[in-house]
């Protein structure tokens, strides 16, 4: 392992993180005037009535036959979904928001990577062995989650909360967790990081978009606001939970798996320990509420945001107040 | 919610009676949640407790309570919950010494808390309570829903329902397609199919049950796993010193811990000696003094009469012989000492591990006990400081690696070490009622430089310090149940998967004469689960050829994903001339 650190490449990835802060911070700023100012048209989150045009034209494109029709007979879309504040006409201004934010998120992402692999260029090897990187690896993840939802489920509605958690978690980095490049102590010098750190940090960028979804939920008031509907809110949740879940299973057991390695147990109910299964436990109650007649909605989505508090405390707080052999608690100071 | 219910119900009924052929009102269950909702009904209904129905009755209310998908949210939650104490108190046989010093700070409020098992929550009957009712549950859920799975797997999928308009999914189309080759498109999709007169019942994702029963069994397995590695295992811990050796026997620990189910005899006969340990550090810049490595260079015989061969042991590269891990797991100095006594024989001459007090610059204390002193014992206290500077009229260490190793004698005692009171002494300190009674020599020489040698007052002898060696803690595990345990936990992980990515779809195809398509949907409206039941069991339409009217109809059986893509897809694929083509 080099012991040698690449000063101008680790300046340069400061910098870059530097950079994704502003990105974010623009980027949500448009998100919220698009929010705020934009069409409040259904249509943004895809709802469970699959769009006629779509099916129409997957279906139509098939074959010359001719008197092809497809129906979809969904149930109408859930009250408030498409309750548009009718006739108001969005200002050409705020649609183009919603692409500059989107734009912008993009390219924050890009910036955010380069930091990450800056770093890891600066120090050789992979750029999460402290707090400091951690947390910034984490936020890339959370906003790599958004765009992958965004893209595939069109939960733009996201945005704006997900870059301001990106945007304060990389400025908390920044100013509380700082620390410079540099080599990382022999417990942490395996192979195991790349894939249970890896593996931790995809599924917490996952729980964080679900968590931005869970509290929109529960804020949110019936009724026509601007705020995504009920329904779209939970399926995003659900969705990102439900790929977060067992990436997050896979990385407690690379966990225990490394700890074989390197503690001569592979699990000991080490405080970082308990609190990844007390995660997990959680994460699993969620995904048995939504299975459970009586747990649906509401009380679901606050199981979800308890066991988002339990990641949040693992990943933060029992480096800080519990200690224990993790040696990630590099906090500075 | 009502009307979900409603279903379920009538699902639970459809079930256990006697005619599970048709579609029956799962076919239109808009939100339809496989075999999940039956298990869930079964604990809506459970609370429903028995009047009078003496034993049995109740041990069938309690079975099915406990077997609630209600009930094991509550036992997820408990179990959760009830592992929070342990990540707040120390806990025994990870912590022990914080756990001494609670009973030391506050008697009375550790009593108490031992009392409640905090700490040792993870061997606490409470929380293993919480765990076997758990799996209790787990089992009473999973069985039924295996065998119930296992009886779905072999039936075949349900026959259409009369009106496919009322589906979730719903397409029409004019083409030539007969039952048969509709049926031969779908199995091409990898569907499982019947068919009946004019009509094609396909239905696929069976692996979404069987990933989920996986995942669920398998954390069966874990637990059996791990408890049988409990039971079957043990640990222990050692620390060697440069140049000595270690055998695999009860007797050298410092510390062992075997499980109840471990004989002496039954542990792996290998041994080793430490020729040398080498630790790295950060020379300079801010990060000075961090450890880079950890390196322990051993002779290792498997067995006795076994070839020696050389390992070197790691931090995350534990050394194993059949499935015994030694793993590194500390390290710090020891010292060497040469101690003449006040009649001029050598008392005392090896290395002396030092517990470390200053992690970041490795320095160090050392207790020297020399019994064997003439005329009286000695007890020295040393510090050793791995490279030594002098500050502010101090002497001080500024880096772990041992660039300027000094040793300064900061306390030497004569008297009675108080060794045969039959008391048992950590090696590491003098004893402090012993101490009171012996008389000071020394306190606070200058430091030694290696090759040194300090002179006690009055004819007492001298010390002499005469070199460097390091110690190694180790830890010896063996674990039965490490391999057993990591395959469940994949077969979970490959289950999970499964269970969530997998959906079950079922999609049905009428074939009718041309013309029939006055069936054509009108403005579909919401599902309506009482109606839809009633199966065309008798096919208005002969199935033919001609050109005729196709209706297709599907839904999900669970939720999640877009399935109108995919629909829309097996659609067109049923349409002639795409496939025809081949
Ligand atoms: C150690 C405890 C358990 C864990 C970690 C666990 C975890 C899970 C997970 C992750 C799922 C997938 C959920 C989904 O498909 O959305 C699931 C489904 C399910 N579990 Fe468990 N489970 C546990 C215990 C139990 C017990 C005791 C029962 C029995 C009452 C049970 C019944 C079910 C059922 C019926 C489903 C299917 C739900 C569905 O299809 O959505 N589980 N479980």
């Amino acid at each position: 392992m080099p012991v040698e650190v690449d000063a101008g490449l680790a300046t340069l990835s400061d910098q870059l993180t530097l950079a994704a802060v502003l990105l974010y911070v623009v980027a949500m700023v448009c998100y919220a005037l698009d929010l705020g100012f934009g069409r409040v048209k259904g249509t943004d989150g895809k709802s469970e009535a699959v769009r006629p045009e779509e099916v129409l034209v997957a279906a139509g494109g098939g074959a010359a036959g001719a008197g092809v029709a497809v129906a979809p007979s969904a149930p109408p879309a859930p009250p408030g979904h498409d309750a548009a504040p009718a006739g108001r006409a969005p200002g050409a201004w705020a649609t183009r928001a919603a692409t500059v934010a989107v734009a912008l998120t993009w390219l924050g992402w890009a910036v955010n990577l380069g930091a990450l692999l800056t770093r890891g260029w600066a120090v050789g090897r992979w750029p999460w062995g402290n707090m400091y990187e951690f947390v910034v690896a984490m936020c890339f993840a959370a906003v790599s989650a958004f765009l992958y939802l965004q893209l595939r489920h069109g939960s733009r509605f996201l945005g704006a909360f997900v870059t301001v958690a990106a945007a304060l978690g990389l400025g908390f980095a920044v100013r509380y967790l700082y620390v410079q490049a540099g080599p990382v102590v022999p417990a942490l010098n395996s192979y195991w990081v790349a894939i249970h750190v890896t593996a931790a940090i995809a599924a917490s960028g996952l729980f964080i978009a679900a968590g931005a979804a869970g509290v929109l939920y529960l804020v949110r008031k019936d009724g026509a606001v601007r705020l995504p509907s009920r329904p779209d809110l939970d399926r995003v949740a659900h969705r990102a939970i439900v790929i977060a879940f067992p990436i997050w299973t896979f990385a407690v057991i690379a966990g225990s798996l490394w700890a074989d390695k390197a503690w001569g147990r592979y699990w000991g109910w080490d405080p970082k320990e308990v609190w990844a299964f007390i995660t997990w436990i959680a994460y699993a109650a969620y995904l048995h509420a939504r299975a459970t007649a009586g747990f649906k909605g509401r009380a679901a989505m606050i199981v979800q945001l308890i066991a988002f508090a339990c990641l949040m405390f693992n990943l933060v707080g029992v480096n800080i107040f519990l200690g224990g052999l993790h040696s990630y608690a590099e906090v500075p100071g | 919610m009502e009307d979900v219910e409603r279903v379920i119900r009538d699902d639970a009924t459809g079930r256990s009676g006697s005619a599970p052929s048709d579609g029956g009102p799962e076919a239109t269950r808009e939100n339809a949640r496989t075999t999940a909702h039956r298990t869930a009904s079964a604990g809506r209904e459970a609370p429903v407790r028995p009047v009078g129905l003496g034993i049995t009755g109740w041990a069938r209310w309690f079975w099915r309570t406990l077997t609630s998908m209600r009930t094991a949210l509550i036992l997820l939650f408990l179990f959760a919950l009830g592992s929070i104490p342990g990540s707040i108190w120390p806990q025994r046989g990870v912590s022990d010494a914080k756990v001494a010093q609670y009973f030391d700070d506050d008697p009375r409020l550790a009593e108490w808390l031992d009392r409640l098992w905090l700490f040792d929550v993870f061997k606490a009957p409470w929380f293993a309570a919480i765990y076997l009712l758990l799996f209790l549950s787990l089992i009473g859920c999973v069985l039924p829903r295996a065998a119930a799975h296992l009886r779905e797997l072999r039936r075949k999928p349900p026959a259409a329902p009369r009106n496919l308009s009322r589906l979730p999914q719903h397409a029409f189309f004019d083409g030539e397609l007969t039952v048969e080759e509709a049926a031969a498109r779908l199995r091409r999709m990898r569907f499982r199919v019947t068919t009946g007169p004019g009509w094609v019942s396909a239905e696929k994702g069976y692996l979404r049950e069987t990933g989920n029963l996986l995942f669920h069994i398998a954390l069966l397995g874990l637990l059996v796993a791990v408890g049988a590695g409990a039971l079957y295992g043990y640990r222990g811990n050692v620390l060697v010193v440069e140049g000595e050796g270690f055998a695999n026997t009860v007797a050298a620990y410092d510390r062992y811990m075997p499980g109840q189910q471990v004989s002496a005899e039954s542990l792996e006969p290998f041994s080793f000696t430490v020729d040398d340990f080498q630790a790295t550090y950060i020379a300079k810049g801010e990060r000075r003094g961090q450890a880079l490595d950890f390196e322990a260079r051993l002779k290792v015989t498997d067995a006795p009469g076994r070839p020696e061969r050389d390992y070197a042991l790691k931090v995350n590269e534990p050394l194993e012989v059949n499935g015994t891990q030694t793993y590194l797991i500390d390290h710090g100095y020891a010292p060497m000492f040469k101690i003449t006594d006040g009649g001029g024989q050598v008392a005392f001459e090896r290395p002396v591990p030092c517990l470390v007090v200053q992690p970041a610059t490795f320095t160090s204390e050392c207790v020297i006990k020399v019994p064997d002193a003439q005329p009286e014992q000695l007890g020295i206290l040393v510090a050793f400081l791995p490279t030594t500077v002098p500050m502010n009229g101090e002497w001080v260490s500024i880096f772990p690696g041992a660039a300027n190793p000094t040793a300064q004698v900061y306390g030497a005692f004569a008297g009675d070490l108080g060794l045969r009171n039959g008391r048992p002494q950590s090696v590491y300190e003098l004893d402090p009622a012993s101490l009171k009674k012996m008389r000071p020599l020394v306190m606070k020489a200058d430091p030694l430089a290696v090759g040194k040698k300090l002179d006690l007052p009055g004819g007492a002898g001298s010390i002499e310090f005469t070199g460097v060696k390091e110690w190694i803690a180790l830890q010896i595990a063996y674990d039965p149940g490490r391999v057993p345990a990591f395959v469940s936990a994949a077969l979970a992980v490959a289950g999970l998967v499964l269970s969530l990515t997998v959906r079950r779809r079922r999609v049905w195809v009428r074939v009718g004469p041309a013309g029939a398509a006055g069936r054509a949907p009108d403005a579909p409206d919401a599902p309506d689960t009482a109606n839809a039941t009633d199966v065309t069991g008798a096919a208005e339409g002969a199935g033919g050829s001609g050109r005729g009217h196709v209706e297709v109809g599907g839904l999900t059986r669970t939720e999640g994903g877009d399935f109108g893509e995919e629909f829309a897809e097996i659609v067109s694929a049923l349409k002639p001339g795409v496939n025809d083509a081949r």
